[in-house]
């Protein structure tokens, strides 16, 4: 720890090589995950519309089944792992973790650069599957064995598959060695005065989300590792006796399918509390800073962020209900799945609270953390129908679902980042990026994301089934079509309505206001530095911080905000921690 | 700052704006959701067990549909009174004990109501059929159901898969006289109106889902495992199975029929096949 806060800012004549690109620099390192990610989310944004395609026009897309399929399994995995993980975590993590604790950089810079050097080469392989025989995957990006396991039982399951898992395997170890050092980072590189109670709630979350990581993932790597053997060193780990894929009997035994589920879902499961942490973090911090006023119940939201945390580990079976797994076991699941709900519904309480009795000012970060809350409160409630066994039985994989994990999952993580970047992109780079396209990106994204998602609920009531390639051939599903239609036609009006956010985001980077240290007037450290920080982030002396990070609208104070690091003693400003 | 201060005019519209658009959204999901129950719903219900599996369906809905259009007026609400048109200062609150449990304890207790319910049902449906049921084997493949009726001696034949072969689909081992007289059909599924039926649900090669959206039953086709679900057909009639698990390039052809039919008509059919 000491070597670190001791290496100050000595005019740091580097290459542009090791400035940019072999950085160690945690900002440099966050830029460069941040639009990596953005990347692989544009392929992914693409495959999306090409399922939409399908699905509006099934017969004249010109897109086969097994392609149709790879499209599905990639969509999923690109914006899950590749988009929303590394951008949330490698990204928003990476920049805000030292910036927010007052630390000069992360605890082991070598480690994160190398975190991040992982990144490309699993992109590299991931995609290099789309153009091996066979084609990517078509298992979907749960990839249940025996389906992905044996090459006879689809076309993607091939060499495209062997490349998934090894893809995977490496974006894993490159998660581990983010989540060691966000984990220590936070434990020891904190200022002075910054103790764990006045941290930020982006930065609670992210810990939180670091520490779920690094118990998660191992075990999809494990199984990662165990389903590579089954494919390719002829173990039996995921394949039962007596299998007979298209007339051929396959030479596996004693292994159980349910196994990859199990181990699959422990890690599934808390990963979707490591994609809706983080943006409950960066919204807690916007609703406050655009209220003009503290967040509301700041310890139960700590406490409420621990409690997901740990109950996400012992939720996993709700995605099993109707797995063939013991029905005693799916009342269990179904408790503990009901309870994750209840710190969910506080944290939305305490949002609404806060804005009760605000001075709020409106501004695309804060228009963003308010479409947050409104799309977790609709995913989640569609959650209470999917964590009842008996209705999930009707409704388990069919659009319902699919409508279910977009709202509360996707688009939810979705509108942090964009939150997020409106809010620090000034920080970032040093410019402000533009308020009316914003705007305008804000609008199409909200009322898009409604109309593409909303009526998926409908489709899956009726009993549209998930990844099929065509509802058509089942007279009960043809009727859906109008629907379908319309759906696919504001997925596109969606989609396109990103090239907003890409435009903004380019033109703001060299075109861009000017930022100053401080744009939004917010308390949180990062705001202290340079915009943008300079390598050390800080000048000579990293500030101490003397506060909880919000105290806004303190009666008496001369300012609506009061920095962490103005010291308590000031007149004007009240005892708040 | 600067710029935000001179747009207030533009601060306050987009914000009284957000609650509008969300008020109208509310409208158009409580408006949309009544229509598509008219078209876009549940598919017509034809099994007994089933009543229970849409009572819980509709409470859930009745109740979350409340907490959704409260939270997100709310919300609106909000926003809309508390958007920065005064110089005076937000209020510094931000911890009320009172709300804070009450919140708590309100979702708690309506989610132990739910999740009793919905246990209760959930043991319900996994009771042991009735005596006498009608037993029938269903083995998914891709891309199809083959479905098995154990014949006159109730037994079904043993299978191995070392005999499976385009004439012999199931593998049924000719040596095994209870499998004489088994009745094999490839997606055609005839149950008995009003008798239980007992079906045992098994895979060949993938994971494939047993879906019959009439009757509210899914059960996952795992390779490896036999599971069985039962239930009681009600009203005769044609019916889809599908397939909901992943399951190939023909997941999405994987359809098979039921026909739910009177005691005597299924006997006929049933001796017909044999013959």
């Amino acid at each position: 720890m000491s070597a670190h806060q001791t290496h100050t800012v000595v005019a740091h004549k580097e290459s542009f090589l090791r400035r940019y690109i072999f950085s160690q620099d945690h900002k440099i390192i966050g830029i460069q995950y941040y639009l990596t990610s953005l990347f692989m989310a544009v392929v992914g944004g693409i495959l999306a519309m090409l399922i939409r395609l399908q699905l509006g026009w099934p017969g004249s897309s010109g897109i086969r089944p097994d392609a149709y399929l790879a499209f599905v399994t990639m969509h999923g995995t690109i914006m899950i792992f590749f988009f929303l993980t590394t951008i949330l975590t490698g990204g928003f993590g990476n920049f805000l973790i030292p910036l927010q604790i007052g630390a000069r950089d992360m605890a082991f810079p070598f480690l994160n650069m190398l975190s991040y050097w992982l990144f490309p080469p699993a992109i590299i392989v991931l995609l290099a599957s789309f153009f091996v025989s066979g084609g990517a995957p078509n298992s979907g990006w749960t990839a249940y064995p025996p389906l992905s396991a044996l090459k006879e039982a689809a076309p993607g399951s091939g060499l495209g598959q062997t490349l998934w898992l090894i893809s995977l395997a490496i974006l894993i170890v490159a998660f581990l060695f983010g989540s060691l050092n966000y984990i220590t980072t936070v434990l020891t590189l904190r200022t002075r005065g910054m103790s764990m109670m006045r941290l930020p709630l982006t930065i609670w979350a992210l810990f939180i989300t670091a520490i779920l990581s690094l118990l998660a993932f191992p075990v999809l790597l494990a199984a990662a590792v165990m389903l590579l053997f089954d494919r390719i060193a002829g173990t039996s780990f995921f394949l039962p006796a007596g299998l007979v894929v298209g007339g051929k009997l396959i030479p596996s035994a004693g292994g159980s399918p349910l196994l990859w589920q199990h181990l699959f879902w422990f890690l599934g499961h808390p990963e979707v509390y490591v994609l809706i942490l983080p943006p409950m973090g960066f919204v807690s911090d916007i609703l406050s800073t655009f209220s003009r006023k503290p967040i509301f119940g700041y310890k139960v939201m700590v406490a409420s962020i621990s409690a997901i945390g740990f109950l996400s580990f012992i939720v996993w079976g709700h995605h099993m209900f109707v797995s063939g797994m013991n029905p005693w076991l799916g009342t269990a699941f179904m408790a503990t799945t009901l309870v994750i709900a209840v710190p969910s519904a506080i944290k939305t309480f305490n949002w609404l609270a806060t804005l009760y009795k605000a001075r709020i000012t409106i501004s695309t970060p804060m228009l963003f953390a308010l479409g947050f809350v409104s799309l977790f409160v609709t995913g989640g409630l569609t959650g209470i129908f999917l964590g009842s066994p008996t209705i999930d039985i009707q409704l388990h994989d069919t659009y319902f679902v699919v409508a279910h994990f977009h709202f509360v999952m996707a688009s939810a993580a979705l509108f942090g980042v964009f939150a997020g970047t409106y809010y620090w992109f000034p920080k970032m780079f040093g410019r402000m990026m533009s308020e009316r396209l914003g705007r305008w990106h804000f609008w199409l994204t909200f009322l898009g994301i409604y109309a593409t998602f909303f009526p998926m609920h409908y489709l899956g009531i009726a009993g549209m089934m998930r990844r099929i390639y065509s509802p058509l051939l089942y007279p009960h599903l043809q009727p859906l079509q109008p629907l379908n239609v319309f759906i696919s036609v504001a997925a596109f009006v969606l989609g396109v309505s990103q090239l907003i956010f890409a435009f903004n985001f380019f033109w703001s980077l060299f075109r861009g206001e000017k930022a100053p240290v401080n744009p939004w007037r917010a308390n949180t450290l990062e705001w202290t530095a340079p915009s943008p920080p300079p390598h050390g982030n800080w000048g000579e002396t990293l500030p101490t911080v003397h506060r909880w990070p919000y105290d806004y609208s303190v009666p008496d104070a001369r300012e609506d905000y009061i920095p962490q690091t103005v010291p308590v003693a000031v007149p004007g400003a009240r005892r708040e921690v | 700052m600067d710029s935000l201060e001179t747009s207030k005019g533009r601060i306050h519209s987009t914000g009284k704006a957000f609650a509008v658009v969300l008020w109208i959204l509310v409208a158009a999901a409580v408006l949309g959701t009544i229509g598509a129950s008219r078209r876009w719903w549940l598919p017509p219900l034809a099994s007994t067990q089933g009543a229970d599996v849409d009572r819980l369906f509709y409470l859930t809905l009745a109740i979350t549909s409340l907490v959704f259009v409260l939270v997100q007026i709310l919300l609106g609400v909000f926003v809309y009174r508390f958007i920065a048109t005064k110089e005076e200062r937000a209020a510094s609150w931000h911890e009320h004990r009172g709300l804070e449990v009450s919140w708590t304890l309100i979702t708690a207790v309506v989610l132990t109501i739910l999740i009793s319910m919905g246990g209760l049902v959930w043991a319900k449906l996994h009771q042991p059929p009735p005596a006498g049921a009608l037993v029938v084997e269903v083995t998914a493949e891709q891309f199809g159901w083959r479905i098995r009726y154990p014949g006159p001696d109730e037994k079904f034949g043993r299978t191995a898969p070392q005999l499976i072969s385009a004439t012999n689909p199931l593998g049924i081992d000719p040596a095994d006289p209870a499998g004489q007289d088994d009745v094999v059909t490839l997606n055609d599924l005839r149950l008995v109106e009003n008798h239980p039926v007992r079906i045992l649900i098994r895979s060949k090669d993938v994971i494939h889902s047993f879906f019959l959206p009439n009757f509210r039953i899914k059960q996952d086709a795992v390779p490896g495992m036999a599971v069985e679900v039962w239930f009681t057909p009600r009203v005769a009639g044609d019916y889809p199975i599908a397939c909901a698990e992943l399951c190939g390039v023909g997941h999405y052809i994987m359809r098979g029929q039921v026909k739910v039919v009177s005691q005597e008509e299924f006997e006929r059919w049933l001796q017909g096949k044999r013959e």
